[in-house]
């Protein structure tokens, strides 16, 4: 059965369809033993079907699958974990009132005493150097402690094969190079890993092996070091990538936004509140808001688009306006847009058209609304434009949303809400899940907004996005907003502690012990 | 052979419209299959209740008359549970609105002028409302499902009645009967067709629905209550407050609610009894649902239930069909419709049995 120069996993023509599409079209590629690969591919490619099968959670409609040179048939994840495979989604299952230990023991498939249960997990911490109290409530955990609940959870099934979902997208820099230090010694005890992403540079640092998929076929397997990003994103969506661009010696106009000792309550148990944040977005200029999700991303946009008033009206003023008092409609009537982050059931209504979700934000500004009646005719041009500007694919203005795949979707939010010409755009999260082509289509539409002579604030995870795309940045943790920085003079590491929560002049000192601490020996 | 639910691009149109009429036919295929199972004539059933007032001129002024209220009170229905706001007790509001519009009645006893009727028509909106803003109240003060006070408020309005009629609106002569007098002429509906029993509130209703459903498709408001219904957080994005969705819904149904009671009162009664609760307020639900909940897909809704009514009656009298077979049919056609729903979202798929390969 088992033969040493075998690879650990190996797919051969493996084939899924899905009613309406081929989510992957006779994809074959091996894993090494020891080895850590890259499963690359826009939303969309495959990618989770792809592993889906290999955990056991589908079945293959075709091709054939080999676990270290034998076939293998993985009826569900419990078959797959007792082979040694193992996985961690992107999306955590934990019960968050309950500990560590306890949340572990509820997922393992064999029941163990609870105190050999603790051996074990200690002695997994320990080989792989982690730091985690087993007997810490979950909620009071960091989305980095949290992943490495699920990551122990792996762990102690002693698998062959790790499958890691886009484990990074909720993480800090600190935290990633936490998490690489972790695969790459799983990895040199002959672990292979399957790693998913679609942060190029990542791949690069950590992978020895890139399977890129597109459309559901395998488009290449390479080496990323030797590739650049820009070619393995290139592969990736199958064609050039466009560079956005800015508009050289650009210079601000006045002062648009000035918001000041801005503070909130939380909604709902977990939500978080805002603390006194203070800022201020310039005509032209793009403020970038970056944080590690569930810092109070959610409450700074319901604030400034008006969802939730705050206590003090004069706490954000628009033009020299106060504004903080206003409710949406009538913010939106002063010139200020935006959009939340969950595009279905709050940026947009699934069941409706897109004409009627036009009615939703642009039926005051650009006056859809005559004598309380809809002028529907009106909003079905406008939603015409949207589509034809942003290269929305849709079948016309009459396609309900929920019929559009999420970047189409975002596309026509995202024009919607841009081609009103606002004074002040506020996006949370603006190219979240959507494709490499989409989110640089959305990212020029920003660019030229704020040329324009708009302001724009962009609440974004993704580092890479801020980074590229704003001219000054803040970081948000526990509620409370940093002092802006400017763009280019920032240093990763000083965001990536102001993300885990250091503060002002501790960062500085800070940056120096985190960059001594991600490189141990 | 297996068969599987697969969920639709688009929700489907003709799937939206055939449901109800489907719903319609099974219910009459099942009902004669039960019928017969129990031991009378099933199909007979069927005929008597869903063909024979159609072919009968009288049985269409009953028809229309049963209808009215139906229309009213499920057009209100409808754009409340459009936005999923859950008003179960339109029967205590008709009540309401019969007491309020009966109130005026009475005091304007031995008056004439034109002016009473359209006076006992704002009582009657007037009461429907004012009783609908008790669970719209609670709910938006203090989070009390609606479903639960609008329901159990019903009781309450019965016994109002039960109690008004007893004592201090007592007929003076009717010999100890639990009822008011009969209301003086000008406090009575006119009917529209002479020599037949079709009286104004027929023409009103059609009109309502019509106005309702020009409103709830054009509007703003309609518009409104959509976005809360569909996606409430989008609709607090869109600038709409779903409070004041609440309490607009909630005042709009138990208005037209309470307008239908006026109408019955002043109309088919002419008095107020004991008997004036005649379960209007909850076939109208049916009839909301039959109407997929547009203004004018109700009128077809009410005149299925009215149908399935006046039907019964027939059968009883025919057949010897319990009272309570009409019931029975009307829940059916609910039942039918709610499972038929699946349809408009998910297609009915063959699939092969897949070979799951096992380790």
């Amino acid at each position: 059965m088992h033969s040493d120069n075998a690879p650990r996993l190996e797919l051969l023509g493996i084939t899924k369809r899905f009613p309406g599409v081929l989510a992957n079209d006779h994809v074959s590629f091996a894993v090494k033993p020891g080895e850590i690969h890259a499963l690359l591919g826009e939303n969309g490619a495959g990618k989770s079907t792809l592993v889906k099968m290999i955990y056991g959670i589908m079945q293959p409609d075709e091709g054939e699958m080999r676990w270290n040179g034998a076939p293998l048939a993985v009826s569900n994840p419990r078959a797959a974990r007792r082979l040694g495979i193992g996985m961690v989604f992107q999306h955590f299952s934990l019960f968050e009132a309950m500990t560590v230990l306890e949340n572990i023991a509820v997922g393992m498939d064999a029941k163990i005493p609870a105190r050999e249960l603790e051996a074990r997990i200690r002695a997994v911490l320990k080989t792989y150097d982690l730091t985690l109290d087993p007997h810490r409530i979950v909620s009071t955990l960091s989305v980095g402690e949290r992943q490495r609940i699920e990551i122990v959870r792996a762990l102690l099934i002693e698998p062959k094969l790790l499958i890691m979902d886009e484990p990074t997208s909720v993480l800090t820099p600190q935290e990633v190079g936490q998490l690489f230090e972790t695969l790459r010694k799983l990895a040199a005890g002959g672990c292979s890993i399957l790693y998913i992403s679609h942060k190029l540079h990542e791949i690069k640092a950590l992978c020895d092996t890139a399977t890129i998929l597109r459309g559901g076929r395998l488009v290449d397997t390479c080496d990323p070091k030797v590739e650049t990003s820009r070619s393995m994103a290139e592969k990736m969506i199958g064609a050039g990538l466009k560079d956005i661009v800015k508009p050289a010696g650009r210079s601000f106009g006045p002062e648009k936004l000035v918001v000041n000792k801005l503070s909130v309550p939380g909604t709902g148990e977990f939500g978080m509140p805002l603390r006194e944040v203070s800022f201020t977005v310039r005509a032209g200029q793009i403020l970038g808001i970056a944080g590690v999700a569930g810092n109070g991303q959610n409450a700074l946009l319901d604030a400034l688009s008006g969802e939730i008033l705050g206590q003090d009206a004069h706490a954000i003023t628009l033009d020299g306006k106060s504004i903080g008092g206003m409710g949406t409609t009538e913010r939106r009537r002063h010139g200020l847009c935006a959009v939340p982050e969950e595009r279905n059931g709050h940026a947009a209504v699934g069941d409706f058209s897109l004409s009627d979700n036009s009615v939703l934000t642009a039926r005051d500004r650009l006056g859809f609304v005559i004598a309380g009646l809809i002028n529907s005719g009106a909003a079905k041009t406008y939603t015409g434009r949207v589509i034809a500007d942003f290269a929305v694919k849709a079948q016309g203005a009459g396609a309900t949303a929920g019929s559009l795949s999420g970047g189409n979707l975002q596309k026509y939010i995202m024009g919607r809400e841009i081609l009103q010409k606002p004074t002040l755009l506020v996006v949370s999260q603006p190219t979240w899940g959507v494709d490499a082509g989409a989110a640089a289509a959305i990212h020029q539409a920003l660019v030229d907004l704020a040329a324009a002579g708009s302001a724009i604030v962009v609440i974004s995870q993704d580092l890479d996005e801020l980074l590229s795309l704003s001219d000054t940045l803040a970081v948000i943790n526990e509620g409370r907003l940093s002092p802006p920085l400017k763009v280019g003079e920032v240093s990763i590491e000083e965001i990536g502690l102001l993300m885990g929560g250091m503060h002002g002049e501790h960062a500085q000192a800070g940056a120096q012990e985190g960059a001594s601490h991600a490189v141990p020996a | 052979m297996q068969f599987r639910l697969e969920k639709r691009a688009e929700p489907s149109r003709l799937m939206l419209y055939a449901t109800p009429v489907a719903a319609v036919i099974l219910t009459m295929v099942v009902g004669a299959i039960i019928f017969s199972a129990i031991g009378y004539n099933g199909l007979g059933a069927v005929r008597e209740i869903f063909l024979t007032p159609l072919t009968n001129s009288y049985k269409w002024q009953d028809l229309g008359v049963k209808a009215a209220p139906l229309i009213i009170i499920g057009v209100g229905l409808s754009i409340a549970y459009r936005a999923n706001v859950w008003n179960i007790g339109a029967e205590g509001q008709y009540v309401m609105g019969g007491l309020a519009a009966t109130w005026v009645a009475l005091a304007t006893y031995g008056m004439t002028g034109w002016w009473i009727l359209p006076a006992m028509m704002l009582a009657g909106i007037a009461g429907g409302a004012a009783y609908a803003a008790i669970p719209a109240l609670l709910r938006t003060r203090l989070g009390v499902n609606e479903i639960l006070t609008s329901l159990m408020l019903t009781y309450a309005s019965i016994q109002l009645i039960y109690y008004l009629v007893r004592a201090p609106w007592k007929d003076p002569m009717g010999m100890g009967f639990p009822q008011t007098r009969i209301f003086s002429e000008a406090a009575r509906l006119p009917t529209v067709i002479p020599t037949t029993i079709v009286h104004l509130g027929v023409p009103i209703a059609v009109i309502v629905a019509v106005v309702a459903w020009f409103i709830v498709s054009r509007s703003v408001f309609g518009y409104q209550i959509r976005v809360v219904g569909a996606a409430p957080h989008a609709a607090r994005y869109g600038g709409f407050s779903e409070k004041r969705t609440i309490w607009l819904t909630l005042l709009v149904s138990g208005a037209l609610a309470g307008f239908a009671g006026m109408l019955e009162v002043a109309g088919p009664f002419q008095r107020m009894v004991p008997g004036f609760p005649t379960n209007y307020g909850f076939t109208a639900i049916i009839a909301a649902f039959l109407g997929r909940l547009n203004p004018l897909g109700v009128i077809f809704g009410a005149f299925v239930i009215a149908l399935s009514v006046v039907g019964g009656e027939v059968a009883q009298t025919t057949i010897g069909l319990p009272n309570a077979a009409s019931g029975i049919f009307q829940a059916m056609m609910l039942f039918f419709l709610l499972a038929g729903d699946i349809l408009v979202r998910y297609r009915i798929r063959r699939v092969r049995p897949q070979n799951v390969g096992a380790v």
